[in-house]
């Protein structure tokens, strides 16, 4: 009977030298991932300045800068940079940096970029609590955003509750989300219809979202929790990378799945809500800024950084094109929808076609 | 064959561990699966459960390693019950390898091998260099150094399941334990796949425990066979005592001959099928 040998395993293991160019192509992958952060940070900041320059009494970068921070004497210049055009500025860059790092926490826990928290209801959820807040109870100032973030939190509970068996899976939870958006956008209209003209329009800006609007509380709550959640985001970053792997796999590594699952999720929701209670919701924000961050840094990154800077960069532009670039000024939102929309059909198609849906 | 280099393990000795299950019932739903189950997982052996589908032996595997809370009865790992320890600790003793792991887009294979070093770090300590070095033995062992570099999706099904191996080595895990890993792979992948794990037990003194489909090659590769059917352990113990002929019949319902295999001396199972006697 005839043996035949089977080939040996080629002996390319262990090659001379193999560790140092794994350890190098690591701080290669790496330095990419600072470098793309950084630059984008730049940019970002770029356009926060720009923003304040731009109007019809134009400021030399070097006085916004001072203004901003405080060391400006002229009183005409601090007028038109602090009170006149830094809370907008301020407002851009805060809600595309929530709405940036929320969207990409969604769509890594539930491994899909479908998965962004204005697709799965928790804008939507958000924006029906604020509108039937103002409407329905004549809410103002805080009370708005504390509004904001109890239908957000509501939403999300309700889609994760329907959505749990066994664990998470992102196609049912996505399925069950625009679901649940439907349903509050619903809601929202239906609060629309019975309000008086003034609420309405008042209301009208948690429908499409602006930047403009934007109050001083609102604001202030938003930039306090950003810089509590943004330490805390990246301490949870390395629990993010294990659920990846699915519920399985990150067990069997040692992680509190539903523990983390859960903390990352609350910590996106309270991101997105208070975001949407600032300026409304945004389209497409959350949505796009990870999928761009991810392709900037590279495969295998954490973009978590990248996604909130890409964020603020979509926010901080669409604001300037919403000003200045068109005939008439046009809230925010449907400068990003602009945007967004025709990425969604993209992302729907391109993904329909690699048939991985789910 | 020639010899390949293969560097030692991390830890340079492996310690010796004592896995056992006591009255375990397992389910899913308000179905059990696994009913009232004893058994003693041999220490620095390759263990295979095989069995019917269905009957059991994937469930049992989870439960192990507490992917499944024991609807009665403990799993105990070195003599304390897995649910008083702590979830990092048996991470880094017990590894799995699940039966269809997913990965994210876009993954490159030294990333994901490079996530096998969770247990490892802590909240603040990202990346060391004992976390380079694990994860380069890792990529040695499974022959994946060269593909480290390349995203998951471009490899074909042999590389990437070596690389999930390369991801479960990196954990650095006295226990290694596999669902079904030869699924998907041709038959030369299958036994490319064994030898690996089989090398990962004698070079490197891993306990393995894996679910396998084919009786052969558990037979082949296995110093310790559990049959299992409708959730009972029906034998267990070395290929050459249990697989005979009616415990194949009794565990799959298969008429058979048993023959020893020409070129290990390990029972081969000869399937007689009804119309070609």
């Amino acid at each position: 009977m005839a043996v035949i040998e089977r080939d040996p395993a080629p002996p390319t293991s262990a090659a001379p030298g193999a560790h140092s160019v794994i350890v190098r192509a690591r701080l290669l992958r790496r330095s990419r991932t600072v470098g793309v952060t950084l630059v984008l940070a730049a940019i970002a900041f770029a356009l926060f300045v720009g923003t304040m320059m731009i109007g019809s009494f134009t400021v030399t970068p070097w006085q916004v800068v001072r203004a901003t921070f405080g060391f400006e004497s002229d009183g005409g210049i601090n007028y038109v940079v602090r009170d006149l055009r830094l809370p907008t500025a301020a407002t851009a860059l805060a809600v595309g940096l929530a709405m940036g790092l929320s969207g990409i926490i969604f769509q890594r826990l539930l491994s899909n970029p479908l998965a962004s928290p204005d697709f799965v209801g928790v804008s939507s959820g958000a924006s029906f609590f604020a509108v039937g807040s103002i409407v329905m109870l004549n809410f103002q100032g805080e009370l708005v955003s504390v509004a904001a973030l109890v239908g957000a939190l509501l939403a999300a509970l309700l889609v994760y509750v329907l959505a749990w068996r066994d664990g998470i899976t992102g196609y049912r939870f996505i399925l069950i989300g625009i679901g649940v958006s439907q349903f509050f956008l619903a809601g929202s209209g239906y609060v629309l219809s019975r309000a008086d003209v003034y609420n309405a329009r008042e209301a009208m800006t948690w429908l499409v979202g602006a930047v403009g609007q934007a109050g001083d509380t609102e604001l202030r709550v938003l930039l306090v929790s950003l810089a509590v959640v943004l330490p805390v985001v990246f301490v949870l970053s390395r629990q993010l990378s294990a659920l990846e792997l699915g519920d399985d796999t990150a067990k069997a590594l040692g992680a509190r799945v539903e523990l983390m699952r859960v903390s990352l999720m609350l910590t996106a929701v309270v991101l997105i809500a208070l975001a949407t209670a600032t300026a409304g919701p945004m389209a497409f924000v959350a949505l796009i800024a990870g999928p761009i961050a991810a392709r900037l840094v590279g495969s295998g990154s954490s973009a978590l950084l990248a996604a909130a800077f890409v964020g603020a960069i979509i926010v901080l532009t669409a604001d300037l094109v919403a000003q200045h670039a068109l005939p008439s000024q046009l809230p925010t939102g449907v400068i990003t929808g602009a945007i967004g929309a025709p990425y969604l059909i993209w992302l729907l198609v391109s993904v329909n076609r690699e048939g991985r849906g789910g | 064959m020639t010899d390949l280099e293969i560097p030692p393990p991390v830890a340079p000795e492996t310690r010796h561990h004592d896995l056992r299950a006591r009255g375990l019932t397992l389910g899913y739903g308000g179905v059990d699966i696994v009913h009232s189950l004893d058994l003693d997982v041999p220490d620095g052996k390759v263990t295979v459960i095989v069995g019917a589908n269905g009957c059991g032996k994937s469930t049992l595997l989870r439960g192990l390693v507490r992917l499944l809370k024991p609807r009665a009865g403990t799993v105990e790992l070195d003599g304390r019950p897995l649910k008083d320890w702590n979830s990092t600790e048996i991470a880094r003793i017990m590894g799995l390898l699940p039966q269809n792991p997913v990965a994210p887009d876009g993954i490159t294979v030294a990333d994901l091998v490079g996530r096998g070093r969770y247990p490892h770090q802590g909240w603040f300590r990202r990346w060391s260099a004992e976390d380079d070095e694990a994860v380069e033995v890792a990529l040695a062992a499974t022959h994946t150094t060269e593909l480290a570099d390349r995203t998951l999706a471009e490899l074909s099904g042999g590389q990437r399941q070596r690389v999930w191996i390369a991801m479960v080595l990196a954990q650095d895990t006295d226990l290694v334990l596999l669902d079904e890993p030869t699924t998907f792979l041709d038959i030369s992948h299958q036994v490319d796949l064994l030898d690996l794990l089989d090398e990962l037990n004698t070079a490197h003194g891993k306990t393995v425990v894996m679910v396998l489909h084919d009786l052969n090659l558990a037979c082949r590769y296995a110093q310790h066979i559990v049959a299992m059917k409708e959730g009972h352990i029906i034998a267990q113990g070395s290929p050459t005592e249990i697989i005979t002929a009616e415990v194949v019949h009794e565990v799959f319902g298969l008429p058979c001959q048993v023959v020893p295999d020409p070129v290990t001396g390990t029972p081969l199972v000869v399937p007689l099928g009804r119309h070609r006697p």
